[in-house]
């Protein structure tokens, strides 16, 4: 049974659709991408995954447990961490800090602590007291990775990493991912930057307008079907 | 020689008026609510006190740390059922809903109590004395004062130092990616409420020992604690010291010009402040 | 190319026409009726009427202007004690001293708008009421007025009152109840003016700005309304009419004291209640408001605290649960606005000429 599951995951903003039934499975091991353009959900679908976003019961499966209907604290604490998208870190607390409260709701053993945080970042040991906001872009996505990986999570969502950011830099923070997956944890990708989706993950979903497109391998996919799923057939 | 003599008075009168205002100081911090029934729960607590004074036959400092649990569970209690429902952009529930709890306590403390005076008598150390050289300073405004900065040095430890402190701060500075932290931010304003009325028992107390108490003194205390974070500056509970030390200065000084200056020039410092720095003497530098 | 005939900007309702109406003949009922009411009802209508103008006048600064505010107190006081003052100290004729009362209470909002509006939030509210203790603290050092104790408005004083031996003739009356005719009278002119008042500012260019600056300051600045100009019309207004409705609730009195004039349970608390048991940001919300609020009065005001304690819970359960008050729910449920001020664009057809 696949580690994470969603099925026919519809949602609301009030009285606005914008998830119509999406199935997504993620595998124990495995880094899955999901692409589309702006507006198209991906986010949103993060959001009810962790929680914020509350569905109906029967459509979240995590770890042979149904969470759909759970809080976003009760769901960090089973295993799942987000990065979300805007990096969202704490401006009251230092980096340090920062990423300490990552491990609030989940303190379990595992290779993820403040030493291999910082051996993973380095630049984050030398700026450890600095207030969270105070540092670069690049810098503050490489704090709030490594204050999802402090809960040892056993799924690591990660909202638009590349937002924002110069392409030296979101380089410089996916060389981090090999070393995330052999630590243990299966990722989920949403990238607006389709390139380095598709250099990182094994399996693809397209999302547009609420609706899974297009899903296959990377190599699978030519680049033909990739833009039709991701901007919809000529209209 | 006189006007040294009140200037001690007027900071140690300062200390009490820290202690009215750290809990609610500590309150709008995290959660950026101000409660306008502060005052009246102060009372609440001295009358608290009273009651476990005349039960279980303790000394007041005993009683109010019988208290203290109580009062924990109280405000635990209050805001997570009531408070918690009107926190957000809009300013008029928790201001209307503080308020009609204010009503509420003091007439709920009217029909239990009546509207005598009451004091708390801790004994003999009620008119102790110490002698310092310049001045002679009462034991009880020494031990107030000296309580202030333990518990101010205390909820500084709290939040700055431990994994409680950590989550206010990042729940104060956004509660939706606080919950990806595991945080369940409603629990949790109840936990800083419950604080917050810790706090507030421990000022009871203090009012209680000083001076005569009633069911309607609570308003008065809200408006001193009030001025005192407005003089420190919002969400720096060393500069709510400074903040009730200026007010307790004023005051003793107004008073020894005339008595029934007394409150008044707790009023007209804080206008002036107002005046000069409206973002009072340490702010915070983001709020 | 496209012609539009004339669009016009609406406001006006079927209902609206029908309260208009209605509203009409009770104002003349209520002209009439000292002409066979008791003594008792008389004075009953003044409290009415005058909460109705406190009211009235916190709903425009709280549920229009955003200013909430536990410190209107201070301009009620500062309108009494002007009057009581003028009065006593320079034997002007009450009358005249009414709307003195309320530039007085205006010339006092103007540097405690300097200080408060320093403040914002709930410190603006805790402000307002700081500096309507200051004043009442300033007004207890003023003897000739009684200080701290208080005063009673001689007798030849409400006895010379203007229009008082028309009204003794008129119906028949002794001077006090003629006084209780008069100022009731006058308290109906002050709910109409009040009422009407706010009415038409709502309706103008300043009322739309005001219901914008209410929702998204940001957004009403980017529009080019000035905020600022906006909370000072509103403050100013209101505590001018509250400056004016507290001397004419005291000259029926006849008797001040500082803790009575400024006092935050009668001048603030039932104000704020009636308005929120109404309906906070609407003009009928007040006016249902203060009906509530005068038959609980009428039946249980003898269970004192016990009362007192109800009216409390019953303000958080309505805030909590209805917090658009008792006219709120009713307006939802039926879209009824009997003083309508949303503006609807009707009228105008659009035409499509051949291109």
């Amino acid at each position: 049974m696949a580690l994470l599951e969603t099925r026919g995951l519809t949602a609301h903003y009030g009285d606005f659709q914008a998830l119509f039934g999406v199935d997504i499975t993620l595998e124990a091991g495995e880094t899955i991408a999901i692409i589309g353009s702006n507006g198209a959900g991906k986010t949103t679908l993060m959001r009810a995954i962790a929680g914020l976003l509350r569905s109906a019961p029967g459509m979240v499966h995590f770890d042979g447990q149904e969470i759909g209907a759970r809080s976003a604290a009760d769901i960090m604490g089973l295993g799942i961490a987000m990065v979300p998208e805007g990096r969202r870190l704490f401006p009251s607390l230092s980096v340090e800090e920062n990423l300490m409260i990552g491990a609030y709701g989940r303190k379990v053993p595992g290779p993820w602590h403040l030493d291999s945080v910082y051996d993973l970042f380095p630049i984050l040991k030398e700026r450890r007291h600095s207030p969270g906001t105070a540092l670069s872009g690049g810098q503050q996505q490489m704090v709030a990775v490594g204050r999802a990986l402090m809960s040892n999570p056993k799924v690591l969502l990660c909202d638009e990493l590349s937002l924002g950011l110069a392409p030296v830099v979101i380089r410089d923070i996916y060389a981090a991912m090999p070393r995330i997956l052999e630590g243990g944890a299966s990722v989920v990708i949403v990238e607006q930057d389709i390139g380095q989706a598709l250099k990182v993950a094994s399996r693809v979903y397209c999302v547009m307008e609420g609706r899974v497109t297009l899903t296959g391998r990377p190599a699978d996919l030519s680049r033909d079907a990739i833009h039709n799923a991701y901007f919809g057939a000529a209209a | 020689m006189i006007w040294v003599d009140t200037l001690v008075q007027g900071i140690l009168l300062g200390g009490l008026y820290a202690l009215f205002a750290a809990g609610l100081s500590l309150v709008f911090g995290i959660m950026r609510l101000v409660n306008l029934a502060h005052g009246d729960l102060i009372i609440l607590g001295a009358y608290l006190i009273l009651v476990i004074v005349s039960v279980l036959g303790l000394n007041p400092f005993l009683a109010a740390l019988v208290a203290l649990p109580l009062m924990f569970c109280f405000g635990w209690v209050l805001q997570r059922v009531v408070l918690n429902r009107v926190l957000g952009e809009d300013i008029l529930p928790p201001l209307l809903v503080t308020f009609g709890l204010s009503v509420v306590i003091q007439n709920a403390l009217q029909e239990g109590f009546t509207s005598d005076s009451q004091r708390l008598r801790p004994g003999p150390v009620e008119s102790a004395s110490l002698d310092l050289g310049i001045v002679t300073v009462g034991v009880m405004p020494l031990l107030t004062f000296a309580s202030a900065i333990l518990v101010i040095v205390g909820l500084n430890q709290l939040f700055y130092r431990t994994a409680l402190g950590r989550a206010f701060r990042a729940t104060s500075d956004d509660p939706v990616t606080a919950q990806l932290m595991g945080i369940r931010p409603d629990n949790l304003f109840a936990v800083a409420t419950g604080i917050a009325m810790v706090v507030v028992t421990i000022a009871a107390m203090y009012l209680g020992v000083r001076a005569n108490f009633d069911p309607t003194i609570g308003p008065a205390r809200l408006i001193y604690a009030f001025e005192a974070v407005i003089i420190g500056g919002l969400g720096s509970l060393w500069g709510t010291l400074a903040g009730g030390v200026i007010i307790g200065v004023a005051q003793t000084m107004g008073a020894a010009i005339n008595p029934e200056w007394q409150i008044l020039a707790g009023h007209v410092a804080f206008l002036v402040v107002l005046l000069i720095r409206p973002r009072g003497l340490f702010p915070r530098a983001q709020d | 190319m496209t012609n539009s005939t004339a669009y016009h900007v609406q406001t006006r309702t079927r209902a609206s026409t029908a309260a208009g109406i209605a509203a009409g003949i009770i104002i003349l009922v209520l002209i009439v009726l000292p002409a066979f009411a008791s003594r008792g009802l008389i004075q009953d209508m003044f409290f009415i009427l005058t909460m109705l103008v406190l009211a009235q006048f916190w709903n425009l600064l709280a549920g229009y202007g955003g200013l909430v505010s536990v410190g209107q107190q201070a301009f009620v006081g500062m309108g009494a004690y002007t009057l009581f003052g003028a009065a006593i100290l320079w034997g002007i004729d009450p009358i005249w001293a009414l709307p003195l009362g309320g530039l007085v209470a205006l010339a006092v909002a103007v540097p405690t708008a300097f200080f408060v509006f320093r403040l914002q939030g709930a410190y603006f509210a805790i402000g307002t009421w700081v500096v309507a203790e200051v004043v009442r603290l300033c007004v207890a050092q003023w003897k000739a007025v009684g200080g701290g104790s208080g005063t009673s408005l001689p007798r030849n004083v409400t006895g010379d009152m203007m229009g008082l031996t028309f009204v003794q003739d008129l119906f028949g009356v002794r001077a006090a109840a003629a006084a209780d005719i008069v100022t009731y009278w006058l308290a109906l002119v002050l709910a109409v003016l009040t009422i009407g008042g706010i009415y038409w500012l709502l309706r103008t260019k300043s009322g739309l700005a005001l219901a914008a600056v209410r929702d998204n300051v940001e957004a009403a600045k980017a529009l080019g309304v000035n905020a600022a100009r906006m909370k000072w019309l509103v403050f100013l207004t209101a505590s001018f009419g509250t400056g004016v409705a507290g001397a004419l609730i005291y000259l029926q009195k006849g008797r001040i004291s500082p803790d009575a004039a400024f006092s935050v349970n009668d001048w603030t608390a039932y104000v704020i209640f009636i308005v929120v048991i109404g309906g906070i940001g609407t003009i009928e919300g007040p006016i249902i408001g203060v009906i509530v609020f005068f038959l609980l009065q009428s039946f249980f005001a003898d269970f004192g605290a016990w009362y007192l304690m109800a009216l409390g819970a019953l303000g958080i359960v309505i805030m909590l649960f209805a917090p658009k008050g008792l006219w709120g729910l009713f307006s939802d449920k039926t879209n009824i606005q009997l003083f309508p001020i949303r503006r609807r664009l009707s009228g105008g057809i659009i035409t499509q000429t051949e291109e």
